[in-house]
């Protein structure tokens, strides 16, 4: 490091020295590599490895254009901090995340070539001209004004004439800190999981209750349960309604229903026909089905 | 021909300052009893009447009031309020109180008043009385509005009032289909018409600036010849539309579907004449216009004789009648367009026939209603015996239609012949015959009317009554039973019976209402003064002569022969013809409703296709565009990016080669 | 040789990070490449900083660093927000504002 920093010119000068040049054609290839490497390696982490390379080059080379400050700081915060951030939300996103070869979008890479090739081009082409024609002033030999040496510089002017833009960008840091924080915990607040309890309730008893099937029009049935079968009007089992798998529910029950529904003082409390009468008897005024029963079985059990 | 200078307009005082309660009784009238609705069923038919009979006494006052005043002094306006003032038009509401407006308005208000009490008897067993008389009386004050307005937007007021009360009065049987398509075809006939008054107020206003009649007139000379005819043929086209002149002739006879009273007060009183008054209203213009004159004797002459042939055809009594209504409508026609000759003949005749034929019709409504409202004169006869008031006032009336010497159409309308004499070389003789001979085939029905009405066989004794309306619930009695009407009926018609004898000698003789209107219409010309085709002396010789020998014919063919029941079949092309209303509806069917269809269909088409094909077309392109150029957002950020730094590159570029050239 | 040279490499890290914006899908990496053209222009205004003699330049470049950083800081967290909704964190899969 101070190696480097020995390369640099300590005379103040714009021009740049042998050193300097040195440091400069080894470097600025360097963090073109860097570049390049990182827009055409598909994994993201190599990109980010690739774009701390570059980052490190430019730091250097900040070191050695009089801003030995910036380098540091370019090296500490943006390599240091920045680049690990954004690693570790790669690692979090998850390391394979890698990009797909096929392009989606029919001409965005020869575009995005040629227009990059045009920019760059366009640039330089600019900025070619000023290689002769400008004549460099330097900072000085101390990076600064009044040969304090380039942190005193900075930090005098930072502080003196760039006061409030200094307090507005701590605004900024705070604001962004909050923000990142919202962003973290935005939609975090999870409800509490319902138990399988609540949600058999909220089935049966809740808002959609009424949902699901019932008898249709026509069948002969005491209740909407698949155990019980439907019953065809002259009152015997209508095989089809009779399923191979389940339990069909007894035949003395389903007699003594039957025997209920045909008396001529209509059902008995009790006996769920109430399919059949259309009103509710007994307890309540809910239209029998196999759900009620449900709760009134849990009910009993519970007494 | 010059026009007389006219008389000075003089602001209303005395008594015609109340002139406004002419029209405001009526209309207060028909307000009550259609918004007062139900509570109104009891004593609305009295409401109905006292209005038009007070309306009657305030229309006689203003009479006497102008006999009191010295002649110049006659012609009096009653400015009520300024109706609106749009830009450069402004229309006044006012009353123009001169002997023209008050000669019409005791017209229509003593008709109308005999009529109303008619009706009370008439209407008796019609629950829906109460709306009948609220219709009427709307008529009244519409009609009066249009013969008082001081303006032709006035006029126009009160000329579209009495269309949409004839338009509710013609179906006032809502149950019965025919009534109501009657209506809309009288109706729409009607707007034809009324289109042609419209446009001749808009040329009116662009030409003058002003509606009002005080002005029109005064400024008359200032418009130009081709002004002058435009407005006086599209006038006439109002009042052909109005008074059921050809070629607009053929809805008058279907408005006979209204109740029998609306037939008589609407429909052969008052509102049919409307295009009369309109033309002698406007006289001032026709004077200077020749051709709207001649236009409207040819149209005159054209009606008069085609309503007396189809009238010869019907068997329905009051089809007859409607036609016959036609036919003297043409005569008044005929003479308005002669100028100053026939003004006064034409409103003699008008005021005359508004008595003899309103007369005829209640007589026609006193048959129907002894007779289960039957109107097929083949199933009547020999009622004379069993209704003879009726008998009687029919016969006066009859009489007095067909000329009788010393009755009132005998003065008026041979006044009416004698003037068309005048009308030059050729079209007098051509006017003189057709009148005459139109003269002999009035005779000629009203005979056989008469005839299988009231005399011959009684055919009904072996007839059942039919049910004249297939929706009727009530089934039709078992069989005829002719009575004479009750006394509410009986009474207008002996006082219309009274009118018809008297009222032409009243009239022409002395020249009392010529004189009369002489502020309104110009000083009368005598016939005899002006060189005529044919010495107008022999007029009423020959007039009788026709009208002899056209009963008579009507009495060889109905009278001494048995009337069959059923209507022929097998008739002569001529009477086929005029039994197709001279083929009026279907000339009207084949010239003006078919190409009407064909063209809303190519209209439609090329709307369809072209002005919606170049608005659909421009908001298509706009549409289909957009929907492409929307695809340019895709959502994809690259995308969006990639334009950002094309135009980074291009503005760039530019910085560059402007710097370069800098 | 004048520093300038200088200007040349950054715009070329400049040119090569616009590139990187447009072609990566990897919102992490468009990110990065972002980065990279921020860098680029901090090496400019160091450069020009030491042109001519003034040390705004470097203040500048400082400047944007500190934006950078909480730029940063905001960026990812709103990547990984949209990473936890839709488990993805491909730029064109973030497509739904469209026509």
């Amino acid at each position: 490091m101070s190696a480097l920093l020995a390369a640099a010119p300590l005379t103040g000068g714009g021009e740049m020295s042998t050193g300097e040049s040195v440091v400069f054609w080894i470097l600025g290839p360097v963090a073109l590599a860097g570049g390049l490497g990182m827009i055409f390696s598909r994994n993201a982490v190599h990109s980010a490895l690739w774009l701390v390379l570059t980052m490190l080059s430019l730091g250097v080379l900040y070191m050695v254009q009089q801003a030995p400050f910036l380098g540091f700081t370019q090296i500490i915060v943006y390599t240091g901090a920045i680049m690990m951030l954004f690693v570790f939300v790669l690692m979090m996103v998850g390391r394979d995340a890698s990009d797909s070869v096929v392009e989606v979008l029919r001409g965005q890479r020869l575009a995005a070539a040629v227009l990059g090739v045009g920019l760059g081009g366009l640039a330089v082409a600019a900025v070619a001209e000023t290689l002769t024609t400008v004549g460099p002033v330097g900072l000085g030999p101390g990076y600064g004004p009044e040969a304090r040496g380039n942190v005193q510089a900075l930090g005098t002017s930072i502080f003196r004439d760039y006061l409030l833009p200094f307090e507005l960008t701590s605004a900024l840091l705070i604001t962004a800190a909050v923000g990142a924080m919202v962003y973290t915990f935005a939609g975090r607040a999870r409800r509490a999981t319902p138990s399988q309890k609540e949600r058999v309730v909220e089935r049966l008893r809740g808002p959609l209750s009424g949902y699901g099937s019932r008898s249709g029009p026509g069948v002969f049935a005491t209740a909407d349960s698949v155990a019980t079968p439907a019953l065809l009007p002259d009152g015997s089992v209508a095989p089809a309604s009779l399923s191979s798998i389940i339990e069909a529910t007894r035949r003395e029950r389903l007699d003594t229903d039957i025997a209920d529904v045909r008396s001529d003082t209509g059902p008995a409390s009790g006996v769920d026909a109430r399919a059949l009468t259309g009103h509710a008897d007994g307890d309540g005024d809910r239209v029998g089905s196999t759900h009620d029963r449900l709760g009134e079985d849990e009910s009993e059990g519970a007494r | 021909m010059a026009a007389a200078p006219l008389p000075e307009v003089l602001p209303a005082e005395g008594a015609a300052g109340v002139a406004w309660l002419l029209v405001a009784l009526p209309a207060l009238g028909a307000l009550v009893l259609f918004v007062g609705g139900r509570r109104t069923d009891r004593w609305g038919h009295l409401l109905g009447v006292a209005t038009v009979v007070a309306s009657f006494v305030v229309a006689a006052v203003l009479f006497a009031g102008s006999l009191a005043q010295p002649v110049e002094e006659r012609v009096r306006e009653l400015p009520l309020y300024d109706w609106f003032a749009v830009g450069a038009l402004n229309v006044e509401f006012g009353l123009r109180i001169d002997p023209l407006s008050i000669t019409f308005a005791l017209l229509i208000t003593g008709v109308g008043s005999l009529i109303h009490i008619y009706s009370v008897g008439y209407m008796s067993h019609d629950p829906e009385r109460r709306k009948f008389f609220a219709q009427l009386n709307l008529f009244v004050a519409a009609m009066l509005v249009l013969v008082l307005g001081n303006g032709f937007v006035t006029l126009y007021l009160g000329w579209e009032g009495v269309g949409l009360a004839s338009y509710l009065l013609i179906g006032f049987y809502t149950g019965r289909r025919t009534a109501g398509s009657a209506a809309k075809k009288a109706f729409l006939m009607n707007r034809v018409g009324d289109v042609g008054l419209a446009l001749a107020i808009f040329i009116l206003f662009l030409d003058l600036g002003t509606t009002q009649y005080a002005e029109v007139f005064a400024r008359a000379g200032e418009l130009s010849p081709g002004s002058l005819t435009a407005i006086t043929l599209l006038l006439l086209l109002g009042a052909c539309g109005k008074s059921g002149q050809f070629p607009l002739q053929a809805w008058l006879p279907d408005a006979m579907e209204g109740p029998t009273p609306v037939s008589a007060l609407i429909h052969a009183a008052t509102m049919v004449t409307a295009g009369v008054y309109l033309i002698a209203r406007a006289n001032p213009l026709y004077d200077l216009a020749p051709v709207g004159q001649l236009v409207v004797t040819i149209v005159g002459a054209i009606t008069l004789v085609l309503g007396a042939i189809i009238g010869c055809a019907y068997d329905d009594i009051k089809k007859v009648l409607a036609y016959s209504t036609v036919s003297q409508i043409g005569y008044m026609m005929l003479a308005v367009g002669l100028g100053p000759v026939g003004y006064a003949a034409a409103l003699a005749h008008l005021l005359a026939h508004g008595f003899f034929k309103a007369g005829l019709f209640l007589g026609a409504g006193s048959v129907m209603h002894g007779m289960a409202d039957e109107t097929d004169m083949r199933r009547f006869g020999g009622l004379w015996r069993h209704m003879p008031v009726t008998f009687w006032t029919f016969t006066f009336g009859y009489l007095a239609l067909i000329g009788f010497p010393f009755l009132s159409g005998y003065f008026t309308k041979d006044l009416i012949i004698e003037a068309s004499l005048t009308a030059g070389p050729v079209a007098g003789w051509i006017f003189g015959v057709a009148a005459l001979l139109a003269a002999g085939l009035t005779a000629f029905y009203m005979t056989r009317l008469m005839l299988m009405t009231f005399f011959g066989p009684e055919r009904w004794r072996d007839l059942h009554p039919r049910r004249i309306d297939p929706s009727d619930l009530e089934d039709p009695p078992e069989h005829y039973h002719p009575h004479e009407s009750a006394s509410s009926m009986t009474v207008p018609m002996m006082l219309l019976a009274v009118g018809s004898i008297g009222a032409g000698a009243f009239l022409v003789l002395g020249e009392r209402l010529a004189d009369y209107l002489e502020p309104s219409i110009g000083a009368f010309v005598e016939p005899a003064e002006l060189p005529a085709v044919f010495p107008t002396g022999l007029v009423p010789v020959f007039a009788s002569i026709l009208m002899v020998a056209g009963a008579g014919a009507a009495y060889l063919a109905v009278g001494r022969r048995p009337v069959p029941v059923e209507r022929p079949q097998r008739v002569s092309l001529p009477v086929r013809a005029a039994r197709a209303d001279l083929f009026a509806n279907a000339i009207n069917e084949g010239l003006i409703a078919r190409p009407g269809i064909w063209l809303s269909r190519a209209l439609v088409y090329l709307d369809n296709r072209g002005v919606d094909g170049a608005v659909n077309g421009t908001a298509a392109l706009l549409g289909g565009s957009s929907g492409r150029l929307r695809r340019t957002q895709t959502g994809f950020v690259r995308s969006y990016a990639l334009t950002i730094l094309g135009g980074s590159v291009v503005l760039v570029a530019a910085l560059l080669t402007v710097g370069a050239f800098s | 040789m004048s520093p300038t040279i200088y200007l040349l490499l950054s715009a070329l890290l400049f040119a090569i990070g616009a590139v990187g914006v447009l072609v990566r899908r990897n919102a992490i990496v468009v990110f990065m490449c972002i980065e990279l053209m921020l860098n680029a222009v901090n090496l400019t205004l160091v450069t020009f900083s030491r042109i001519n003699g003034s040390l705004g330049g470097q203040i500048m470049a400082f400047f944007v660093m500190v934006v950078a950083a909480a730029e940063v800081v905001v960026g990812l967290s709103i990547i990984m927000a949209i990473f936890r909704t839709r488990r993805t964190t491909s730029v064109d899969d973030a497509n739904l504002l469209k026509y």
